[in-house]
This record gives structure tokens, C-alpha cells and sequence, in this order.
């Protein structure tokens, strides 16, 4: 389904008033990640709002499509995506990481509606949805299954593994995104291990390839679409996206992987993300 | 002894069956199809058995997401590999999520005799203990084996199923009720108790042979769920008997013999002895190897002697 321009605006509205939500929680909470939380914004947005399909009120219905979050750490913005999508009230994202909470620090399955596979430990969501992919096949749905990596995480062996896996099967179903933000917990991707061009190593693994802007809510519909259609093995798509996306002085900077939000900068943030909806 | 059978090969036809009775099942190889027998279903089954080849996490993780899809996937390594390599999706997501899959370790303990220390597994147990919502079973015979496997597929939840390499003798009838968590008392004894988990069960029935002869009174207790242990028994035993033996194919520290351990330090502190390994063992026949470290009949009934020696003292 292409998606229209009033449909596109209003995404991009939404994505800048959950930056505002996101930078408001992790700053209350003082623990949290903004960096890659930022940066795969619209690709979940994008996911959750226009391309999957899926029924709020029916989170666990065995048709729906699937969504693995393997860069768990990334929670907090899938949980703005749940909430605001009616998974889970809204105002229930003020309980993130706090005792007897079902936000969960990284994605919880047991515990949060709408959440497919816990995930945190990374490198082991494209074999889970290699897995929920296959199992479309074995129960006779036709659910699309779309897992969500990071470019750090696939220095995960195991990421290679399910890659493997995948083409074997030629599971057309499996649709991964690369949220390629080119930035790590320690470092560049570049400086802590400088591996040269992802989509390369995923084509030489048998895979498809497809490209996308992970900021443009256009752009990733689209390609969303060109992806689902290809049905003959599974597909990954190489997002390009900014780290710390949307808050100047957090973007491309490792250190706010996982950095408490001072007072500071918390002013600094809310002024670089505007008040307009 | 009577008859022997091969675990692995019970398990093999175990799988079959069950493949029959549910299509739900599927099984998972990571290019040990053919040694653990579980590649058999791929002759019956081809469209619900998978071989990822050498890589348990992905076996692991797989299995963990068709299982979220309302399947029951059997995964198949040898047991040393299943947590030692395919560890992180047991406790991430399987056992996180109380997810519906069967991990089969198969080549447990020394049973991989030849093969050395690096293929023996004696940690395992250890290891899954210490994981919330697992079923842990240690089948000790070829009946016991498939009704193991049956009670795993018929249990909502993650299940372990630490099956050995080698033939053991028949101990049990095909009648035989199998429940998990209720251990199975298969000789009366008065002066200790011998708790065994696995197929070294029937050394510890030998052993008790060995020491009726010189006049002592030892009951065998084949304790084929590691977890939940069956407290009630152990408990049993400690009143009944007022000494325990454990014995298992692995190191006495974490497995059985510790599940034993901590039931009575909780309740009924009696004397105890671990049968188990301490060390890592080396190549070797497979007979040679449980006697050269003590886990045959003889040096059950050493720790036996042992423990009633410290009961009388």
C-alpha cells in the first residue's frame, strides 16, 4: 500500500512529539538508551503505524505480522510505538524501568502486549524470525516477519548463523532492516571493527538487498513494499540512519548509547526538538 | 542384566511416533542427525524437520521463534554444545519466555567415551538448574527414554532431555506409569538410600546387589526429573533410611547431588555422599572410564560404606 502525503505528514509529526516523549522519559528515569532509540524512529514508526498488519486489540492473533526488535536496547521507542498504537495506555510508559513494571529495561514478550520476542542479549532475533518466519510456512498463515538489527549487533556470529539459515530455507517472508547508524557502545562501528559494506556480506550470504533513507517515512514505506513483494528468499534492508537522530549534539556520538540525560542537556534536547506537533 | 538398548535410538523412534500423533512437532539438527538419532524424522517428516547445520545459537533461537508460533520444536546437539554453545537463546528467550521447546542434549556425561573431555558433558546440569521454568529429565532405560519424551511434548513449556549415547539395560516394563517430577523407588533398602539419576541407575542397583551380599540394606531410587526434584522422596529417604548416596554422570557439584543437598540442608541434615566427577575424565571405554572414576557399581558402593560408616560414627 503506498502511503499518501497527509499520511506521511502525520507520521512525521508523530515521530517528532515521540523524540520530545522519549527524551522527557529517559531524562526522568535517568537510565536508558537515546542514541539508538533515536535512530530507528521511523523505521518502527513507519512499521507499527502503516505497513504491518496488525490489531491492537488482538495482540497475539496467530495471523498478525511479526516484529522482533533484536537491538533490544532500542525499547523505549518501541514502547512509544505500542503505546501510541493502542497496544497499552500511554500513560503507562511513565512506569519504564521501575519495579512491577511490564516495561521492561529491554523488550519483554511475557510481559508487554504487542511484543513479539524478548530481546537484549543481541545477534538472536533473525534466527527467533527465521523461525516465526518458517512457522507461516508449517501453519498455513501469511504473516510477514519483519526483524529490526543493529549495525554493532550483527558483529554477532550467530547474526551469520540465521543469515545462513534464512537463504537455505528461502524464507520470502523475512524481511530484516539494518538500522545502520554506524555508531556503537564503544566507539565508530568503523574503529571497533571496520567490516566494510553489510548488504555486501548479507548478498553474498544469498540474500536480497534493498536500500532506504531510515529517516524518511516516504522512503522506507516504499521500500517496505518493493520488500514485501519479494517473495522468493529474504530480503534485508540497509537503512541509513544517525545515531542519536534529532538532538544535534547527541547525534553520531557513542556516548549517548546508554548516557543519563543531565539537566542541561535535557533543556538543550527539548529546544533542538521543537514544540509543533 | 537383560536386554540392552540403545538410548539414542529410542529416542529416534520416540520422535517418530510423536511426529505421528502431532503435527505440532518438529525437530531441529545441528549436523548431529545421524548420531543422535533425531535425523530418522526426516525420513517420515521432511517438511517439519530442519538441519541448520553447526550452529546451536541459531538451532536455539529458531526453535524459540517457531515455538512462539505454536509449534514444538525438539533441538538436537550433543549435550556438552547445547548450553555450552546454544546457551544464550536457552535462557534469553526459551526459558525467559517459558517457551514450548524440547532441547535434547544427547551424548551425556561420559557416554562419548573416545571422543575425550571436550565431548563429555559434566556440566550441563549444573548449568540448567540454575534456569527458571526448565524441566529438566534424565531418562535411565530405553522405556523410560520415550516416555520422557512424550511427557516433554505433552508439558507447555521448556523441557531438557539429557539422554545418553550408550545401550543400557531394560529396567523398565513398557506398562511402567512415567510421571515428571515423581521419582520411581525400584529397590527397598533400610540403612541408605542410593538416589541415581540417567542410565548409571543400574550401576546403582548393581551396587546394591553388591552390598546385600555383605549384609547391607540399600534403597535405589531412579530420580529421572533433576528438576522439580522430587523433595517428597529425598525426604522419604532421609527419615526412612537416614543416609544418602547420590550418583550421576557429571561433577557433583551443581547436579543432582546438589539438588539432593539443598532439599535436606533445608529440612533433615543427614550423612551424604556424592558420587560424580570432580575433574574432567579422558578417552577411553566407556566401562573403563565410569570405573577408573569411580561412578560403577564398586565405587558406588564405596561412597556407600562411606556414608554408613559416618551414620554409625
Amino acid at each position: 500500500m503506498n502511503i499518501t502525503q497527509a499520511k506521511t505528514a502525520e507520521l512525521e509529526a508523530l515521530c517528532q512529539g515521540m523524540r520530545r516523549e522519549l527524551i522527557d522519559l529517559l531524562y526522568e528515569r535517568q537510565t536508558g538508551h537515546p542514541g539508538g532509540s533515536l535512530s530507528c524512529c521511523e523505521i518502527l514508526v513507519t512499521l507499527y503505524f502503516h505497513t504491518m498488519r496488525i490489531d491492537p486489540e488482538h495482540p497475539d492473533s496467530p495471523g498478525r505480522d511479526r516484529l522482533i526488535l533484536s537491538k533490544g536496547h532500542a525499547a523505549p521507542m518501541l514502547y512509544l510505538c505500542l503505546a501510541h498504537r493502542g497496544f497499552f495506555p500511554v500513560e503507562e510508559l511513565a512506569t519504564l524501568r521501575k519495579i512491577d513494571s511490564r516495561l521492561q529495561g529491554h523488550p519483554c514478550a511475557h510481559k508487554t502486549p504487542g511484543v513479539d520476542l524478548s530481546t537484549g542479549p543481541l545477534g538472536l532475533g533473525l534466527s527467533a524470525g527465521v523461525g516465526m518466519a518458517e512457522s507461516a510456512r508449517l501453519t498455513g498463515s501469511d504473516y510477514d516477519v519483519y526483524v529490526v538489527l543493529g549495525d554493532g549487533e550483527i558483529q554477532e556470529g550467530a547474526v551469520w548463523e540465521a543469515a545462513m539459515t534464512a537463504n537455505k530455507l528461502k524464507t520470502g517472508n523475512l524481511i530484516a532492516i539494518l538500522d545502520d547508524n554506524g555508531v556503537q557502545l564503544d566507539g565508530t562501528v568503523e574503529e571497533i571493527m571496520p567490516a566494510g559494506s553489510a548488504a555486501q556480506k548479507f548478498e553474498a550470504f544469498g540474500w536480497h538487498t534493498l536500500t532506504a533513507d531510515g529517516h524518511s517515512i516516504e522512503d522506507l514505506a516504499a521500500v517496505f513494499e518493493q520488500a514485501k513483494a519479494c517473495r522468493s528468499g529474504p530480503v534485508l534492508i540497509d537503512a541509513r540512519t544517525v545515531k542519536g537522530k534529532g538532538v544535534p549534539f547527541m547525534e553520531g556520538r557513542s556516548i549517548w548509547h546508554g548516557r543519563p540525560i543531565s539537566a542541561e542537556d535535557y533543556t538543550l534536547a527539548k529546544q533542538a526538538l521543537g514544540g509543533a506537533q | 542384566m537383560n536386554r540392552q538398548i540403545e538410548i539414542r535410538q529410542a529416542y529416534g523412534d520416540a520422535l517418530i511416533k510423536l511426529g505421528e500423533q502431532n503435527p505440532r512437532v518438529v525437530v531441529i539438527d545441528a549436523d548431529v542427525g545421524s548420531s543422535a538419532k533425531s535425523g530418522g524424522f526426516d525420513a517420515k517428516f521432511p517438511e517439519r524437520h530442519y538441519n541448520v547445520g553447526i550452529s546451536e545459537v541459531d538451532m536455539n533461537a529458531m526453535a524459540a521463534g517457531m515455538a512462539s508460533c505454536g509449534l514444538i520444536p525438539f533441538t538436537n546437539t550433543f549435550s556438552v554444545f547445547m548450553l555450552l554453545r546454544g546457551g544464550d537463546p536457552v535462557n534469553s528467550l526459551i526459558c525467559y519466555d517459558r517457551l514450548n521447546v524440547k532441547l535434547a542434549g544427547t551424548f551425556c556425561g561420559l557416554s562419548d567415551s573416545f571422543d575425550g573431555a571436550s565431548h563429555h558433558s559434566t556440566s550441563d546440569l549444573a548449568l540448567l538448574r540454575a534456569l527458571p521454568n526448565l524441566t529438566v529429565l534424565c531418562p535411565c532405560d530405553a522405556v523410560e527414554t520415550e516416555k520422557a519424551v512424550f511427557a516433554a511434548a505433552a508439558l507447555e513449556g521448556p523441557v531438557y532431555l539429557r539422554l545418553s549415547r550408550a545401550a543400557a539395560p531394560a529396567i523398565f516394563e513398557r506398562e511402567y506409569p512415567f510421571r515428571i517430577g515423581k521419582s520411581v523407588r525400584l529397590r527397598q533398602g533400610s540403612q541408605l538410600s542410593i538416589i541415581a539419576t540417567g542410565t548409571i541407575v543400574h550401576q546403582a542397583l548393581a551396587a546394591a546387589e553388591l552390598l546385600e551380599a555383605e549384609g547391607i540394606s540399600a534403597r535405589v531410587v531412579d530420580m529421572h526429573t533433576v528438576k522439580p526434584l522430587d523433595a517428597e522422596e529425598v525426604l522419604s529417604c532421609a527419615c526412612e533410611t537416614g543416609a544418602i548416596v547420590t550418583v550421576e554422570e557429571h561433577s557433583i557439584y551443581g547436579g543432582l547431588g546438589g539438588a539432593v543437598a539443598e532439599v535436606l540442608a533445608a529440612d533433615t541434615p543427614i550423612p551424604m555422599e556424592f558420587v560424580g566427577l570432580t575433574q574432567y575424565a579422558e578417552s577411553g571405554d566407556y566401562p573403563a572410564l565410569l570405573a577408573k572414576y569411580g561412578l560403577d557399581a564398586g565405587g558406588i558402593a564405596a561412597k556407600a560404606r562411606a556414608v554408613l560408616a559416618h551414620k554409625s560414627g
